[in-house]
């Protein structure tokens, strides 16, 4: 069973992937992408204490996550990988061709970013990261929750205003 | 929030109430309504906040109160991360986490007990409420 969802979310693991997405999916494992928390033990084990014990916990810095993808793509249980920023993922989906579609579940207001979405605030540079990696063949579906709609980037520019 | 004078005295500062959506106003709102001490919570939601914006306004909100107790809903949700991770660097800060209304109607009426008692209370009060109700088995 591959990994069912890969996903960016600035909230990383939080209640719409371990709950929204992972109860439906019977969630086994989760893979959080971000160099910052595989290089703190605090942080580690911050998550380790809040997700539920049956599910299998891994963090990795885009260099492990390149490493390990084909191990966790083989395992028999469900799996959500999430990034915390577009950029963690474009930079693993450069050098995973396997990655073909990748889900932007949520990004919130930041200076510099305007809102596309309730859920949705990209900066201009995240949405040329989106598009390029869109142009590389990777499909991006924008969509929080899996009873949402699914959407296509190019469905959001019409929709976009300033924040 | 009213000022109820056969109430003890508030034990310590504010407790703050972090939850999704309106969830934590509601709660809070409901004690105020049920015990008139509504006032021993400050609530926050993490609503369309990312992870490091629900850092900044609950560490401020906690520095602002000096609160001790942090009651979150959700084990696995991003408030209870952003409380968790303020334990790093709060020596005796407490987090609770799978809040629901008895355990903050019991934390509301804590009298005088200590913030570790009050908290153990609450959370003895919040888990024995959870229980399943059935309809009397049929008579046939």
């Amino acid at each position: 069973m591959p990994i069912d969802l890969y996903r960016i979310d600035d909230r990383l693991i939080h209640g719409q992937v371990i709950v929204g997405w992972g109860q439906p999916m019977d969630l086994g494992f989760v893979v959080l992408v971000d160099d910052e928390v595989a290089d703190s033990e605090w942080e580690r084990e911050l998550y380790r204490m809040g997700v539920p014990p049956e599910v299998g916990l891994y963090f990795a810095s885009v260099d492990d996550a390149v490493a390990h993808l084909e191990e966790w793509r083989a395992d028999a249980r469900h799996g959500i990988l999430v990034t915390g920023d577009v950029d963690t993922m474009r930079r693993l989906t450069e050098r995973a061709p396997a990655i073909r579609e990748v889900d932007v579940g949520g990004i919130h207001y930041r200076t510099g970013r305007t809102e596309r979405l309730r859920y949705l605030f990209l900066s201009a540079d995240e949405e040329q990261a989106l598009r390029a990696m869109e142009a590389r063949g990777v499909a991006i579906i924008v969509r929080d929750v899996p009873s949402a709609r699914p959407l296509k980037l190019g469905e959001l520019s019409g929709a976009a205003k300033t924040a | 929030m009213s000022d109820n004078p056969s109430s003890p005295t508030p034990a310590g500062p504010q407790a703050i109430v972090l939850a999704h959506g309106d969830v934590a106003h509601a709660m809070v709102a409901a004690v105020e309504l049920i015990t008139g001490r509504g006032d021993r919570f400050s609530p926050l939601s993490n609503q369309n906040l990312g992870a490091a914006e629900i850092d900044a306004l609950l560490r401020e909100r906690v520095d602002a109160l000096g609160a001790k107790v942090i009651f979150t809903d959700l084990p696995a949700g991003s408030c209870n991360f952003a409380a968790c991770r303020l334990l790093k660097d709060r020596p005796g800060l407490i987090v609770v986490t799978g809040v629901n209304l008895p355990a903050l109607l019991q934390y509301a009426t804590r009298g005088t007990s200590s913030d570790a008692d009050a908290v153990a209370e609450a959370v003895a009060r919040g888990g024995s409420a959870l229980r399943i109700l059935t309809g009397r088995p049929s008579a046939n």
